[in-house]
């Protein structure tokens, strides 16, 4: 193992960890000492929680140097994405609305993250309620993509993605609503995973469209986000819509990896037109090392995934709009009293405070969804996207007839700049037009790095997608996959991202 | 906006109202459940607990929290229907409701849309008459109560003119099934009697569940009283020419917290609607708001702007599929129905229409048949629980049952008392008495008996001696008897009675005095 703990990856740590070489306290001292290192520059984290982290470690310390058999993750730290309530941990989805607010419970991935004996190094950046392909909608400020400060690193779940690909922090929770764990993998170099719809409970996840989120882990190998899934999966009686079956055998897959005779579907509408040449390229070359390894390629399609865009900016709005209706400075969040009001009433001071509190894309998805849902515009708009939704539904069942996972490029293009398409919804949009099927069908889905880019030497990542429940079927082929490309680079992709270190990022 | 509730409104006399023009009503009665937990969540759901004490982050809509289905509250709604004569829905779901009020701490409502639990059904109401109108029942829905809003300052105890509001969630995520009317028509005068006679039917069916406490003055059983009128076409009001006109603009009266006050709100709901369509004046689609004190309806919020509820499928929750073994399993635990349960109870106490009707109006049935279930005639049970208890209870403005429980008065007290009757301790008033102190607190019938003395002289002697001394004193009247005048035995009765001081059996002092003169 590396000496620089923040260089480990989970399952070394974990190691480690059970064989008494390293302390729990050691490591998340080093992940602490790394973010203070770094993250001004990154600005991955909205908060750090140096003191509940290191009290977690030293009791995951103590408890194995009495001897207690402990879960296989205890004492490995992680960071969470902002979006999901952390007892005693303040919690904004990167919004102004919820400054300061500190649940009084865990989310059910939490409760289990601290079950496991996992120290909670701090909360991630997001785009504010995981709007966004950039997080350049927090309202904290944008975080920075590791391989190149100037860059984006992707989103909703930026910060997610960034903490992990800047070492400062060796897995994460992130959050998938249309691609903001897929995403931020892909254009960071590291890999996510959005599992079965109903896989990983949404208790506790601040919802952004409760039909289409899905919370998952991040980390920068295949074995590390199977370890932190097999930790996070699993029914959960306090969320309805949670599957009632074991995990799936993730990481068993991971360790195994055999891909010879698994048939292999590349979608024809996803990865053709308006996909960065250098991203294509890295995807085909993916999709031939697969090949070299025993599979079987097959070109489907999956006609209706050309809607999807549509239908999905159609209930995702609608439900934000109902689901972010709470936030209404009544019992807690950002209070405004309106200008120039004597006496306000309720609704002028829900009406200033919510001015005030959400940012401009928040609103937007708001009018948006409030619009699709009026009486007289419900059918065209609402009702039409379900039905897509169906027949979206329908390709995947019929391209999983025939072949046993999907693939495509993860986002068309490589990390763009800073500004370059916040001025433009739709180009910001079309980020997630390869990851939003999944999120519409409920399948799980995966980015893993497929190389960088000769045009801008930056991270491009491959997305496969398997069939509902069969969520180990990703980590199989994901393993393959990263053995494959480790033999070619010598190392997983990460290794070769820029050196951030204090001096180098100021100096920047 | 304050002025609207100073002001008296023009109402038109109820039966020239009725003469012009033809009510139509909708009545939506929303019914908490009494079951253990909330709708979505694990919060109790006692009534009168501290504010804010039973809450929790589901039903605080705290951001993140998600609701689950309490099982019981499917059931008992599934029950409802079936009670109600509904259809089962095979599938359906939870629908959101949006709209912003600071008492709903998601700005939405989780309930149900186009998809209810239970729809299609009836229920049948007998009217004081004896006669049965048929209520069409349009659909029984699942959804969750609102928090409750406090406004403090004002005069008034609303909102317009308070300084502040406080907010109590504990009720937020109480179940509620509300359950909607097809449109009402054809009652004409009667439309007001037939609304609170539906109401007064829908609470004995509760009861008769045991699915709610239907206590409307705590809020649990609550009615919004749709009215419309339209004009009088042909004599009857169910005739076909009638029922062919167009359905007028409706209000919807809130706050009627009574039977009587349903009756009252509709009845003046007519006459309000009467005078402004005979002014020429049209019906503003509004929310009325009920005054029980004053007897009239003022304008609530005016609905038209606010009707958009931009209703979709609750995508936190599972639909809801019940296999139809549940639903026949179900079906099978109902009771019987109340009105039935009457009849037959009626036919087997072997009372008079009247006699029953007085026993229901009075709340005495369940009373009844269980001192019944203990050895004690019907009648003898109606008399003692029609009699004082009833007297006190109306007294104490308190239904008999809820003022028996509070005092731990029961039908077991009755039939002890009743069989103390029997047995021949005490004779009727001496019962009164022990009755009385019963009901004073000083214990069960027998302690009281024993604590004051009460008991009929079972001495034959003694009674003999004071019977000889009263044929004595009174010749006359013995020769009377001796001559057949029976009837006559009963003055000395009376002074058999005053010599024993009224702790003899009175009965059997005649057969005594018979005995010795014929």
């Amino acid at each position: 193992m590396n000496s620089d703990l923040t260089r480990a990856t989970a399952a070394e740590l974990a190691d480690a960890l059970a064989t008494k070489t390293v302390s729990s306290v050691e490591v998340t001292q080093a992940h602490l000492d790394r973010i203070a290192a770094v993250d001004e520059q990154v600005h991955a984290y909205l908060h750090v929680d140096a003191e509940g982290a290191l009290a977690a470690a030293r009791s995951i310390d103590e408890r194995r140097a009495a001897g207690e058999s402990l879960p296989a993750l205890a004492g490995v730290p992680i960071a969470v994405k902002d979006v999901m309530t952390t007892r005693g941990i303040p919690t904004t989805c990167g919004s102004r609305t919820l400054e300061g607010w500190v649940p009084p419970y865990d989310a059910t991935v939490v409760t289990r993250l601290r079950a496991q004996g996992m120290p909670i190094l701090g909360k991630t950046n997001m785009d504010e309620f995981a709007m966004g392909s950039s997080t350049e909608h927090s309202a904290y400020g944008p975080t920075r993509n590791p391989w190149d400060l100037e860059r984006i690193p992707g989103g909703s779940g930026g910060g997610s993605s960034a903490v992990v690909a800047s070492f400062q922090a060796p897995l994460a929770i992130g959050t998938d609503t249309g691609g903001s764990i897929r995403q931020p993998a892909a254009v960071t170099g590291t890999v996510g995973t959005k599992p079965t719809y109903g896989g990983v409970s949404r208790y506790g996840l601040v919802a952004l469209a409760s039909s289409l989120d899905q919370a998952g882990p991040c980390a920068r190998s295949v074995l590390d986000t199977a370890l932190l899934h097999s930790v996070i999966g699993g029914h959960d009686p306090m969320d309805s819509t949670s599957i009632e079956a074991p995990v799936p055998a993730v990481v068993e897959a991971a360790r195994n990896g055999d891909v010879s005779g698994m048939k292999i579907g590349i979608v024809r509408e996803l990865g053709g037109e308006g996909y960065q040449p250098g991203v294509r390229a890295r995807f085909d070359e993916a999709v031939q090392l697969l090949v070299d390894r025993g599979a079987e390629v097959i070109e489907v399609s999956c006609p209706n995934f050309d809607y999807a865009l549509a239908a999905y900016y159609l209930i995702l709005p609608s439900e934000a709009s109902s689901n972010l209706a709470k936030f209404d400075a009544m019992r807690y969040g950002l209070r405004i009293l309106p200008d120039g009001v004597d006496d306000p009433s309720a609704e002028q001071v829900m009406a200033a405070s919510r001015d005030a509190g959400f940012g401009d894309e928040v609103k937007r998805r708001i009018i948006l969804g409030t619009y699709a849902l009026s009486s007289g515009y419900y059918d065209a708009y609402y009702g039409s996207a379900q039905k897509v939704r169906t027949l979206i539904a329908q390709d995947f069942e019929r391209a999983f007839a025939k072949v046993d996972v999907l693939v495509s490029p993860t986002a068309p293009t490589t990390a763009f700049r800073f500004g370059d398409k916040l001025d433009d919804p739709m180009a910001m949009y079309l980020n997630d037009i390869a990851t939003i099927p999944a999120n519409l069908a409920g399948v799980p889905g995966m980015s893993l790095p497929s190389g960088l880019a000769d045009e801008d030497g930056l991270p491009a990542g491959i997305q496969i997608l398997a069939p509902a429940m069969r969520d180990e079927r990703l980590y199989t082929v994901g393993a393959a996959l990263e053995r494959a490309l480790a033999d070619r680079w010598g190392g997983l992709l990460i290794d070769r991202a820029p050196q951030l270190d204090a001096s180098m990022v100021k100096g920047a | 906006m304050t002025t609207a509730s100073m002001t008296t409104d023009e109402v038109m006399d109820y039966d020239e109202a009725i003469a012009r023009f033809d009510p139509v009503m909708g009545l939506e009665v929303h019914v908490e459940l009494s079951t253990e937990t909330k709708m979505f969540c694990g919060c109790a759901t006692a009534f009168g607990a501290p504010p804010n004490s039973q809450v929790c982050p589901v039903c605080l809509g705290l951001p993140g929290a998600l609701p689950v289905v309490n099982a019981t509250a499917v059931e008992s709604a599934m029950r409802i229907g079936l009670a109600l004569n509904c259809e089962i829905a095979e599938w359906c779901r939870f629908a959101r409701k949006n709209y912003f009020y600071p008492d709903m701490p998601k700005n939405f409502q989780t309930s149900q849309y186009d998809e209810p639990i239970a729809f299609d059904g009836h229920l049948d109401v007998q009217l004081d008459d004896g006669s049965t109108y048929r209520i069409e029942i349009e659909r029984a829905h699942m959804e969750e109560d609102t928090g409750k809003s406090l406004h403090i300052g004002g005069a008034t105890g609303r909102i317009h003119g308070a300084d502040h509001s406080l907010v109590d969630y504990n009720r937020a995520g109480i179940p509620l099934i509300e359950i909607v009317t097809k449109p009402i028509v054809g009652a004409g005068e009667r439309a007001p009697e037939v609304a609170r006679a539906y109401v007064s039917a829908l609470r004995d069916l509760m009861r008769a569940l045991d699915v709610s406490d239907v206590k409307m003055e705590q809020g649990s059983m609550r009615c919004d009283a749709n009215v419309s009128l339209r004009p009088r076409v042909g004599d009857d009001h169910s005739g076909p020419e009638q029922l062919a006109v167009p359905l007028g603009t409706r209000t919807e009266t809130k706050n009627v917290n009574s039977l009587r006050s349903v009756e009252r709100a509709v009845r003046y709901e007519i006459s309000r609607h009467a005078a402004i369509l005979a002014g020429g004046g049209s019906i503003l689609q509004e929310t009325r708001h009920w005054h029980e004190d004053t007897g009239v309806t003022t304008s609530g919020r005016e609905k038209s702007d606010a009707e958009d509820y931009r209703y979709f499928p609750e995508p936190d929750l599972v639909p809801v599929a019940p296999p139809r073994e549940t639903v026949e399993a179900l079906r099978a635990t109902l009771p019987e129905p109340p009105a039935e349960r009457r009849r037959r109870l009626q036919t087997e106490w072997g009372y008079s229409d009247l006699e029953m009707r007085d026993v229901v109006n009075a709340g005495a049935v369940e009373l009844i048949e269980e001192t019944a279930a203990l050895g004690t005639s019907a009648q003898a049970a109606r008399k003692w629980w029609l009699g004082e208890p009833s007297r006190r209870a109306n007294a104490a403005a308190q239904d008999l049952v809820t003022y028996a429980a509070g005092l731990g008065f029961t039908p077991g007290d009755v039939a002890e008392l009743e069989a103390m009757v029997k047995a021949g301790r005490l004779n009727d008033s001496m019962a009164r008495q022990v009755l009385d102190g019963v009901l004073d607190g000083e214990g069960h019938p027998v302690e009281v008996a024993d604590a004051r003395g009460l008991e009929l002289v079972q001495d034959d002697a003694a009674l003999e001696a004071a019977i000889d001394e009263v044929i004595a004193a009174n010749p006359d009247v013995a020769e009377k008897i001796r001559g057949g005048k029976v009837q006559a035995a009963g003055a000395l009765i009376g002074q058999v009675m005053k010599a024993m001081k009224g702790q003899a059996d009175a009965g059997k002092a005649r057969q005594l005095i018979l005995d010795k003169l014929q």
